[in-house]
């Protein structure tokens, strides 16, 4: 097990450092930040001495280097946009995106779940149908759509939620919590669910497609026979047998949800990370942006150790095979 | 949807969801950008300068009118060529308590004239300054400059004690990786006190009750917001969660306008749009540059139907230019600012004539950084590809084409400029009409050289007597009108939107909101 943690984290570093490799390699395309950073009489031949000061006329292979080297130190510079510590700007932002995500991921899960059931069971009935084609718009239609559609009708039209924003929000020493204040929970209503509606339809037809195959397999036909309450067998046993590919699917989707709340965050003006890159790479803020690359990159990562460790924890066959 | 809401509401109410009960004085303001920093020093966005304006202030100021009056300085009078003296105003304290000097101004200006200070180039003539007593201070230029009050206007006055307390009387410098104490803390003079600021997230003030000046404003606290996508400013506008937005997109105006609890502020600003050539005497792509002919730049002149994109593109909200500048601008006049018609056949003949049939070039553009402006170079490339030439568009995020045009790599190119904060044409003139010599042509990215221009430009900029320098300032426009050296297109419009919480708000040329002057609705 610990050669195997070993082997995953070398396994991570690499990878940061391939993408922090490519993020530098893009970065000559996204504009000149010196353009966006001086004032509008500031002459050229300053605009060039600001630029060798920040280190932006070295080839790219220098700048990844010296990048490296900080990033390594714990130092990923200061925003050009903010002129704030990088690390400080992710670590207040952070906890903003990973509070959207995780109600995200579990209003996916709440809902997701009975409802793939409920398809599963009553495959052919005239509900199962209507939903699982209203479940195709969920997947359809753009999370922004979603988004500015639902401001307009709990916000504007009925005026119950907020439109935008986190609300009060409570320091817990490095973390930032909206969750425990009213303002807070009312604000993370909206975005979270507008961020859910695409998980919704995944975990919904995945809980179904296995729960369909599991109904037809011989424990359940036994246990249907042994006059088990219908209720019990697919609670508790079939549902049980569809769980692991639903949480591993969810686990691995963190990763993907974190990338869409980027866009559900600038239309609720949510404080998270995925704002923050947008505002970078509109401001050619490359510290911003490469930090950012580099930590989203590690998430990744980690999420899918720690979906492979679980793996290795429940089903003995995998752990032999690594340990 | 009233019945419906009606029934709701009494649902809502046992639920308990809280009304932020909001006093009457206070102004929640969604804004269509965040400021960058609480220092003004740092580099010169123009809004976060007017959104600072709250906090600091500087010698002098525009009044409604847009002329200049006195602030922190009450009087001034100029000594010799490049002495100015400033009799600065008693009895202001700062927002810390600390009274205002000539020690304040000058440790001001020389964190404002230091070599890393971002904001340097906004204070051109500046050399150095003296303290006479405590109320007189003594500005010395490298030369004649009839316009210092003007950039003064700008620049916003610190305490001596508080910078160097905490640090920060050199400015902040991005490359050294440092961060700046006034970066997140403020301490000024101005009418309202930072109370609490969250980057990216909310800014608070509050009312500076020991204001030198007579508040005619009854905010007593701005509550601000940036919300940066503007649908969600519109939707935070009519749900009643805000009541001013500075930047109200012109799509959903006419929406902003029906709804009842809306009013809609429209006006045309100080920015006017153009178009400019590369004058080298090759284009990029190394072809000999046809733009050098001015029969080609009339042309396109007349192929461009002005009108038509003011009522299609911009919804009738633009106001057609023929010169370079607005007519709040010093230096305008009437007869200058006749459009140039437009004439489809007059175009094509021009064309002909230089030879210029099928003539391929690119119009480089940005998205969105003036009002509308994909949709204004994809109506021009329309228009010009009517006339018989072939352009095409060359559009990128204004990171990326920012730099291919002030690099002169651009055959033609979308221009803005709103002369500020200088509010003189003199501005445009130096910076872009004049060659890329000297101080001047920062902004001349096609790289134009016209000897008589930069000989009345130079003359302009160390003449005192104001009609004369405006003379001067007036023949240039005059000629580069007939050279045709940039296309004018319009001003820009400006929309803010109010809640009817807002009684009256005053919307200037300039864009800038200025809350001391606002009275909200009993």
């Amino acid at each position: 097990m610990i050669v195997f943690l070993i082997k995953r984290l070398a396994n991570a570093a690499l990878v940061m450092l391939v993408v922090a490799l490519m993020a530098f390699m893009i970065f000559r395309f996204v504009g000149d930040p010196v353009e966006l950073m001086v004032n509008e009489q500031t002459t050229q031949a300053e605009r060039d001495a600001l630029r060798s000061r920040l280190g932006l006329d070295q080839p790219v292979m220098v700048q990844y280097a010296r990048f490296v080297l900080n990033a390594m130190q714990g130092d990923f510079g200061i925003s050009y946009r903010n002129q704030q510590s990088v690390m400080a700007l992710i670590a207040e932002r952070f906890p903003a995106t990973m509070e959207l995500v995780l109600l995200a991921t579990l209003i996916s899960l709440v809902v997701g779940v009975p409802l793939g059931v409920i398809t599963a069971i009553h495959r052919g009935r005239w509900f199962s149908e209507s939903l699982q084609f209203l479940s195709i718009i969920g997947v359809s239609l753009p999370s922004f759509v979603i988004g500015i559609l639902l401001i307009l009708v709990f916000a504007v039209s009925l005026g119950w939620l907020p439109a935008f924003g986190r609300g009060e929000v409570v320091q817990l020493g490095w973390w930032s919590t909206g969750l425990l204040t009213h303002s807070g929970r009312m604000a993370i209503i909206l975005p979270a669910v507008a961020l859910s509606f695409y998980q919704i339809t995944l975990v919904m037809r995945l809980v179904r497609a296995e729960m369909l195959e599991v109904l037809r397999s011989d424990f359940v036909k036994f246990a249907r026979a042994r006059g088990v309450p219908a209720r019990l067998i697919h609670y508790r046993h079939a549902l049980r047998n569809c769980l692991m590919p639903v949480v591993t699917m969810t686990a691995m989707n963190i990763g993907a949800l974190i990338a869409f709340a980027l866009v559900t965050e600038t239309v609720f003006q949510w404080p998270g990370m995925g704002l923050l890159f947008i505002q970078a790479v509109t401001f050619a803020d490359i510290p911003v942006m490469a930090a950012y690359l580099v930590i989203v990159s590690f998430i990744f990562v980690a999420l899918n150790t720690i979906v492979d460790i679980a793996y290795a924890i429940i089903d003995p066959r995998l752990r032999d095979a690594n340990g | 949807m009233s019945k419906l809401r009606t029934r709701l509401l009494t649902g809502i109410a046992a639920v308990g969801l809280s009304t932020v009960a909001v006093s009457a004085e206070t102004i929640r303001w969604g804004g269509s950008t965040d400021l960058n920093s609480l220092d003004p020093y740092s580099y010169g966005s123009t809004f976060t300068l007017s959104f600072l304006n709250h906090v600091y202030e500087g010698l002098v100021r525009y009044d409604a009118d847009l002329e200049i009056e006195p602030a922190l300085a009450e009087s001034w009078e100029i000594i010799s060529d490049s002495v100015w003296r400033f009799h600065l105003r008693e009895g202001v304290t700062f927002h810390n308590g600390a009274d205002f000097t000539a020690e304040d101004v000058l440790a001001s200006l020389t964190r404002v004239s230091h070599e890393d200070s971002p904001l340097r180039g906004n204070l051109p003539a500046y050399v150095s300054a003296e303290v006479v007593d405590d109320y007189t201070i003594d500005i010395n230029l490298n030369g004649a400059y009839p316009l210092l009050l003007n950039d003064l206007t700008n620049i916003f006055i610190f305490d001596a004690d508080w910078l160097r307390d905490n640090g920060a009387e050199l400015p902040t410098d991005v490359a050294a990786g440092v961060e700046g104490y006034a970066t997140f803390n403020a301490n000024g003079t101005g009418p309202f006190v930072i109370e609490e600021r969250v980057p990216d997230s909310r800014t608070e003030m509050v009312v500076n009750p020991g204001w030198w000046d007579t508040p005619v404003h009854n905010v007593s606290r701005i509550e601000f917001t940036p919300i940066q996508s503007a649908a969600t400013r519109v939707a935070a506008l009519l749900s009643g969660e805000i009541d001013f937005v500075e930047g109200a997109p012109i799509q959903d105006l006419p929406r902003l306008q029906a709804a009842p609890n809306v009013e809609v502020i429209e006006g045309s600003s100080l920015r006017t749009i153009m178009f400019g050539f590369n004058r080298q005497p090759n284009l990029a792509d190394g072809r000999e540059n046809p733009f050098n002919d001015s029969r080609l730049r009339w042309a396109i002149a007349h192929a461009i139907d002005v009108a038509l994109i003011r009522d299609r593109v911009m919804r009738g909200s633009s106001r057609v230019a023929g010169t370079l500048i607005a007519p709040q601008i010093p230096g305008y006049t009437e007869e200058l600012d006749e459009p140039i018609p437009f004439d489809l056949e007059r175009a094509q003949e021009l064309i002909a004539e230089v030879g210029a049939e099928g003539l391929a070039f690119e119009l480089s553009c940005a998205f969105d950084l003036w009002v509308n402006e994909e949709e204004i170079c994809s109506a021009v490339i329309s228009m010009l590809t009517r006339a018989g030439l072939a352009p095409a568009l060359d559009i990128a995020p204004r990171a990326v084409i920012s730099p291919k045009m002030t690099n002169g790599q651009s055959d033609m190119f979308i221009f803005g400029w709103a002369n500020e904060p200088m509010l003189d044409s003199f501005s445009i003139l130096l910076q872009a009409v004049h060659s890329a010599s000297g101080n001047g042509g920062v902004f001349n990215w096609g790289g134009w050289h016209y000897p008589e221009w930069d000989d009345l430009i130079q003359r302009a900029a160390v003449e005192l007597d104001r009609d004369t320098r405006l003379g001067y300032q007036t023949e240039v426009l005059r000629q580069a009108r007939e050279e045709m050296l940039f296309v004018p297109l319009h001003q820009q419009p400006m929309a803010w939107a109010v809640s009817d919480r807002v009684e009256y708000v005053l919307q200037q040329a300039d864009n800038k909101p200025r809350h001391w002057l606002t009275r909200m609705a009993d």
